[in-house]
């Protein structure tokens, strides 16, 4: 027999779901399973009709409702009309294909990327794929699994199939130990600030080095969720003991019976000694700060010691201009120090911060404290599984008192389609993943944070180190 | 889908790096079940003022740009949310091609699904194409796919390079879930090689 060489994770995942291959054109692989939301598959299914088309693994399929339901009383009528028949074209269209739909008073819906792994759906190995960016997230357990547009979404629906070009692996490596009091949060804000907002692009990324295998797996999940944010194709980590223990007894999870023949093939998921990534880049994690976002993308970030950039002394001229424009947008001025800044909301949510620990962090954080008095703040749980599990643990008392809203599950004020939404000039420490122009309203200065950061800035008023407290 | 071979047009310059496509499409108006209808809100938070009134600075609401049809921007053009409203807003704004000196991956698959022609020029071309184009009112291009050149009148300014399955999807504006079905079969006998006993598999 011959020997195969030595191959990477992505290597290994594309190998395994390849289901044609011409010369010259993209491959075409199989996809193990599908998520699917209110806003992008619309007009998927409505091309699929127009085309007489069908679905055709219904079964791979899962539909949630995440992105415009509102997270107040789930039993008052949603006001916004359009939003309204946008859930309700999903409802008809899952009904009529077969989809099982996790609706908005379903126990199990939540956040696409929060759900899909807590109910046991997402798992090493497969290839996933979801119209939304963020889909990243999922590559924590050793999945393959990236964000496609609407006609890839009618595409995937017609053949559970996707036409994709290679991309290359590159292998970001973190050395070092993890200084306590930080989070993976901060490590992702730190390597996108690192490698930039298009440093991957046209790459998977896999995550490794000794920190990467000790982190849990929301944490995990945290740093591939914002894969996408380098401009990653993908994010992955190979699965390990850790990974396998999440797995075990969830709803849609491998069955017990199985568990163990999966667990011989998932352990085979790693990148082999000798294998070639297109690229490394390394990065010591030794003497890593909380990191928060002064700008208008995720790679303008900074130390929480740190102040704000001056532009003047950035060369190229482009990244000059986009930093003088975003100090414009964020209203702030060179020089000054990020912890003086101040901040008028606090949002603690989202599918990169919106699970279970994030919300034990901030409770601990403000357990007995209370939110300063010129702040708003808000909990919105990742998915309503997280709520209940919070509210069993009595972690929404911890946040009530202490003067934060306290949510149902949706993306809410990630992406403001809901009424969540900022103020122009508001300024918000936010556990999300995007601080563009205008993402949680028109005008609103997002400041991308960890939720430990999150719960200590709400306290005082103004970013905070959550070490201090 | 639409083909693109040739196409000659206004040239409106947009010298920003990384524009998302939070920015080319706002949340607000991803609620729609349609595919069309999302010209008039491309770029919408730049294109007019808080209260809705039209900002008459920005490039879009400037004639001739009004009328434009290509779009030159900076590197990572279409990066963030995979929202595919973004392609579409481009092109029901009326804009055929978008040259720049690199795009996002998701944001360029988009475009290549809607015959949106989404072409990387080396930078420093962009930036020379667009000091003229702010300097002369309109700079008019035309791309060429067939050719992968850009040309002003009869003068080449640029050749470009794109890989030919992506080009040749263009060109015939190819269904490509159709090319898919082609592979039925190879598609039928991985799913019994997957789970030869499981039929259902989650
Ligand atoms: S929480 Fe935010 S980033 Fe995540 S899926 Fe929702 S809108 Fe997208």
């Amino acid at each position: 027999m011959i020997a195969s060489p030595p191959s990477t994770l992505l290597d290994k995942i594309w190998n395994n779901h390849l289901v044609h291959s011409d010369p010259g054109a993209p491959d075409l692989l199989y996809v193990d399973l599908h998520l699917l939301h209110e806003v992008t598959s619309a007009q998927a299914f409505e091309g699929l009709k127009v085309a007489g088309r069908t679905v055709r693994r219904p079964d791979l399929c899962m539909a949630t409702v995440d992105h415009n339901i509102p997270t107040t009383d789930r039993s008052l009528p949603v006001l916004d009309s359009i939003a309204r028949v946008q859930m309700e074209v999903l409802r008809e269209n899952a009904q009529s294909h077969g989809i099982r739909l996790f609706d908005v008073d379903d126990e199990r819906q939540g956040i696409v990327h929060v759900i899909g792994p807590e109910l046991g759906l997402t798992r090493p190995g497969m290839v996933i794929v979801c119209g939304d960016s963020h889909t990243s997230t999922h590559g924590a357990f050793g999945a393959l699994s990236f964000g496609i547009g609407t006609s890839e979404v009618e595409h995937v629906l017609a053949t559970q199939c996707i036409p994709q070009r290679r991309p290359k692996a590159m292998e970001i490596r973190l050395e070092g130990d993890r200084p306590v009091g930080i989070s993976a949060k901060d490590l992702i804000l730190a390597i996108i600030g690192e490698v930039g907002v298009a440093g991957a692009a046209g790459h998977v990324i896999e995550y490794t080095g000794p920190v990467v295998g000790s982190l849990s797996m929301e944490e995990r999940m945290t740093i591939c969720n914002m894969s996408i944010e380098a401009g990653a194709r993908a994010g992955m980590i190979s699965p390990d003991t850790t990974t396998f223990e999440y797995l075990r007894d969830r709803e849609f999870g491998p069955n017990s019976n199985d568990f163990d023949d999966l667990k011989t093939e998932w352990e085979t998921l790693e990148t082999d000694d000798g294998a070639i990534f297109d690229r490394s880049v390394v990065m010591d994690i030794g003497d890593l700060e909380p990191q928060v976002t002064w700008g208008t993308n995720p790679g303008m970030v900074t130390g929480i010691s740190g102040g704000i950039p001056n532009p003047d002394k950035i060369e190229d001229e482009e990244i000059r201009d986009s930093a003088e424009r975003a100090l414009k947008y964020m209203g702030l001025e060179p020089g000054t120090p990020i912890e003086s800044i101040n901040i008028d909301r606090v949002f603690v949510g989202s599918c990169t911060n919106g699970r279970l620990e994030d919300l034990r962090e901030v409770a601990r954080i403000v357990n007995g404290k209370r939110v300063h008095s010129s702040v708003h703040a808000m909990v919105v749980p990742g998915s309503t599984a997280v709520r209940r599990q919070a509210e069993l643990e009595g972690l929404d008392r911890v946040f009530t008192a202490a003067g934060f809203e306290w949510r149902e599950a949706g993306c809410s004020m990630c992406i403001g389609m809901n009424p969540d939404t900022l103020s122009a000039g508001e300024r918000c420490a936010s556990t999300t993943n995007r601080n563009f122009e205008g993402r949680q309203g028109r005008g609103g200065r997002t400041h991308l944070v960890s939720p430990a950061t999150a719960a200590a800035t709400a306290l005082a008023g103004r970013f905070t180190d959550p070490r201090s407290g | 889908m639409e083909p693109f071979r040739l196409h000659t047009g206004v040239v409106a310059p947009l010298d920003q790096a990384d524009i998302d496509t939070d920015q080319i499409i706002p949340k607000q108006f991803l609620k729609s079940v349609s595919r069309e209808g999302y010209g008039d809100f491309l770029f919408h938070d730049w294109r007019t003022e808080e209260g809705g009134a039209i900002n008459p600075e920005f490039i879009l609401n400037r004639e001739p740009y009004k009328g434009a049809s290509i779009l030159l921007t900076g590197r990572n053009f279409g990066c963030g949310s995979s929202r595919e409203h973004a392609a579409w807003a481009l092109k029901d704004f009326g804009f055929r091609a978008v040259l720049a000196p690199s795009f996002a991956d998701i944001f360029r698959e988009n475009a290549d699904q809607n015959g949106l022609a989404a072409i990387s020029l080396e930078e420093s071309i962009v930036r020379e194409l667009l000091a003229r184009a702010y300097r002369e009112e309109p700079l008019s291009l035309t791309v060429d796919l067939e050719q992968c050149t850009v040309a002003e009148s009869d003068k080449l300014v640029a050749c470009f390079e794109i890989d030919d399955f992506r080009k040749m999807c263009l060109l015939e504006g190819l269904d490509r879930i159709g090319l898919t079905l082609r592979q039925a079969e190879a598609i039928s006998l991985f799913e019994q090689q997957r789970w030869p006993n499981r039929p259902e598999s989650l």
